[in-house]
């Protein structure tokens, strides 16, 4: 279980997170969306330990690790997938995956991965993770590296952007798999329709602060109820 | 037979363990040949000034390689070579050379290999060398190869040079002329670390028409070393030229790029790429979430890298 208690953060003189406290109850699926600007991105790196909070507590199954690093927090079960990821020259996917499951991995078992995200395998598997990939591959290819690591939490920073090619069918399949096989939680950050409505629970953060939370028949309606269709979906990277 | 400090090098620069019973190969070893055999297709004589060896590998040749290594292993010994290549048409071979310093003295060991290929037309070789300084010496370990190529009409030469660690000083220096439909691939990789010092320079002429040129240098520049990278590439004709330039620096490593294409004819197209940054910070954190310290993400990218 993942507890957040009362956290703040700022940079360059702004307040970005004023007193968000969560709790993300063990092998649940969280969604967390709001406007473009309101602080999700930075939640998800607070929880990864990319960023720190000014004040405010991290629990995760009640241990205290608000002043762990990246590493320990990793190696502690927590995994995030990017929403822009990042290109290395000379690391293959297969260098990825591996780095990521933590161990000596197989070719197979490896490909198995990246079909997992609708990649054919063979054709990727010995590539340079750099830029002569397209950003949707990028992303599919961060998806599998994530899959690969199978802790308690993974987080997802809007997963869908890039992946227009691709299914979304076959992306929350992705979701629902991790969250069969290994009971994991899974917190996806997401401004998707299709994604909010598989979630058990739903945060939405807006201004830097939590303005609603609940399960998707509480929330959802609220959201969607108006006549844009969806009131935060504006596209767009935060 | 080999001691075990030169069968060590011998290993590390061309993945031979011992004088090899068959193929053509020349070992050279604080100045002396330490063993040399010829084939049927591939020649190798000694000069008869004894500056080095011709190697005349015939016209046709297939799917052979041939090793000339060189080895220094002891402190003060200034060896230098001139070995001349001589690829008859249409062959197809690997040439494996490369140089090996094990300095335990306080004087300086240094090795100079000039090596001048004469690819003949439709003729396409694979040129790898490898550096390498060891030894616990106070003796600086120097290495300056020069290569000069002329490459006839539709040949192909790919050159793969990689020094990673040890060499206290190198100056490279490459030269090439390429005839009509000739191509031209080098791949560099360097590591430098303490206060080492690497240079290198390539000199391309494309002079036939649809000739290319592709030079790739992907260099680390650790502690307080440093690192000059020189291109100079001409489109006198037709032609395509692509030279590139990457350079991670840590510490207080240093590197410089100086890039010239020069396009003397209206159809050459040329491009030089050049990047010179410490490790991105986001590498970094990718990796440290997939639970590597920050150490590890490190070593992880600089090897990828150098791959």
């Amino acid at each position: 279980m993942l507890e957040l208690k009362n956290i703040c953060f700022s940079a360059e003189g702004k307040q970005i997170l004023k007193d968000i406290s969560l709790v993300i109850e063990d092998a649940k699926f969280i969604v967390i969306t709001g406007p473009n600007g309101g602080g999700k991105s930075t939640l998800a790196k607070i929880i990864a330990g990319i960023e720190k909070p000014d004040s405010g507590q991290i629990l995760l199954d009640g241990e205290d690790i608000t002043n762990r690093g990246i590493t320990e927090r990793a190696r502690a079960g927590i995994s995030f997938a990017f929403q822009q990821p990042v290109r290395f020259k000379g690391v293959t996917v297969k260098d990825l995956i591996t780095l990521a499951s933590g161990k000596d991995l197989s070719t197979a078992a490896a490909c198995d991965y990246l079909s997992e995200v609708g990649l054919c395998a063979k054709d990727y598997i010995d590539r340079e993770v750099n830029a002569s990939l397209s950003g949707g591959e990028l992303k599919r290819i961060e998806i599998a590296s994530v899959m690969a690591r199978k802790t308690k939490l993974t987080l997802f920073d809007e997963p869908e952007a890039g992946i227009d090619l691709w299914s979304f069918q076959n992306l929350i399949n992705v979701f629902e798999k991790m969250h069969d096989e290994i009971q994991a939680s899974i917190l996806i950050i997401s401004h998707q329709e299709r994604i909010l409505n598989i979630a058990d629970q739903v945060v939405v953060i807006s201004g830097g602060q939590i303005s609603q939370t609940g399960t998707k028949e509480e929330v959802l309606p609220g959201l969607f109820g108006i006549e844009t269709g969806c009131r935060f979906f504006q596209g767009g990277a935060e | 037979m080999l001691n075990d400090i030169i069968k060590s090098l011998l290993a590390e620069v061309s993945g031979i363990q011992d004088i090899p019973l068959t193929g053509a190969f020349n070992i050279r070893s604080n100045g002396q040949s330490e063993g040399r055999n010829s084939t049927e297709n591939i020649q190798i004589v000694p000069k008869e000034n004894g500056s080095g060896i011709d190697i005349y590998i015939k016209p046709g040749t297939k799917d052979e390689s041939v090793h000339i290594p060189a080895l220094i292993t002891e402190a003060g010994v200034h060896d230098l070579v001139y070995n001349d290549f001589h690829v008859g048409e249409g062959a197809d071979v690997t040439i494996v050379a490369g140089c090996g310093i094990h300095n335990c003295g306080n004087e300086e060991s240094l090795h100079e290999g000039i090596h001048r290929f004469f690819v003949g037309k439709d003729a396409k070789i694979k040129y790898i060398e490898k550096h390498i300084g060891e030894g616990d010496g106070n003796g600086k370990r120097i290495i300056n190869p020069q290569t000069h190529i002329e490459a006839e009409e539709n040949s192909y030469v790919e050159m793969d040079t990689v020094q990673l660690k040890g060499v206290d000083s190198t100056k490279r220096v490459s030269s090439a002329k390429l005839a009509a439909g000739a191509t031209l691939v080098i791949k560099e990789k360097i590591m430098t670390h303490g206060d080492q010092y690497a240079e290198t320079s390539f000199d391309v002429d494309l002079d036939g028409k649809g000739s290319s040129a592709k030079l790739i240098s992907r260099s680390v520049a650790r502690d307080s070393s440093r690192q000059l990278f020189r291109s100079k590439l001409a489109g006198n004709t037709e032609c395509y030229g692509h030279s590139e330039c990457d350079a991670i620096i840590m510490d207080d490593g240093v590197v410089a790029a100086e890039p010239e294409i020069i396009a003397n004819n209206v159809e050459a197209t040329l491009i030089h790429e050049a990047a010179i940054g410490k490790i991105a910070g986001d590498q970094l954190v990718k990796l440290m979430t997939l639970g590597l310290t920050e150490k590890e993400a490190e070593a992880q990218i600089i090897n990828g890298f150098l791959k």
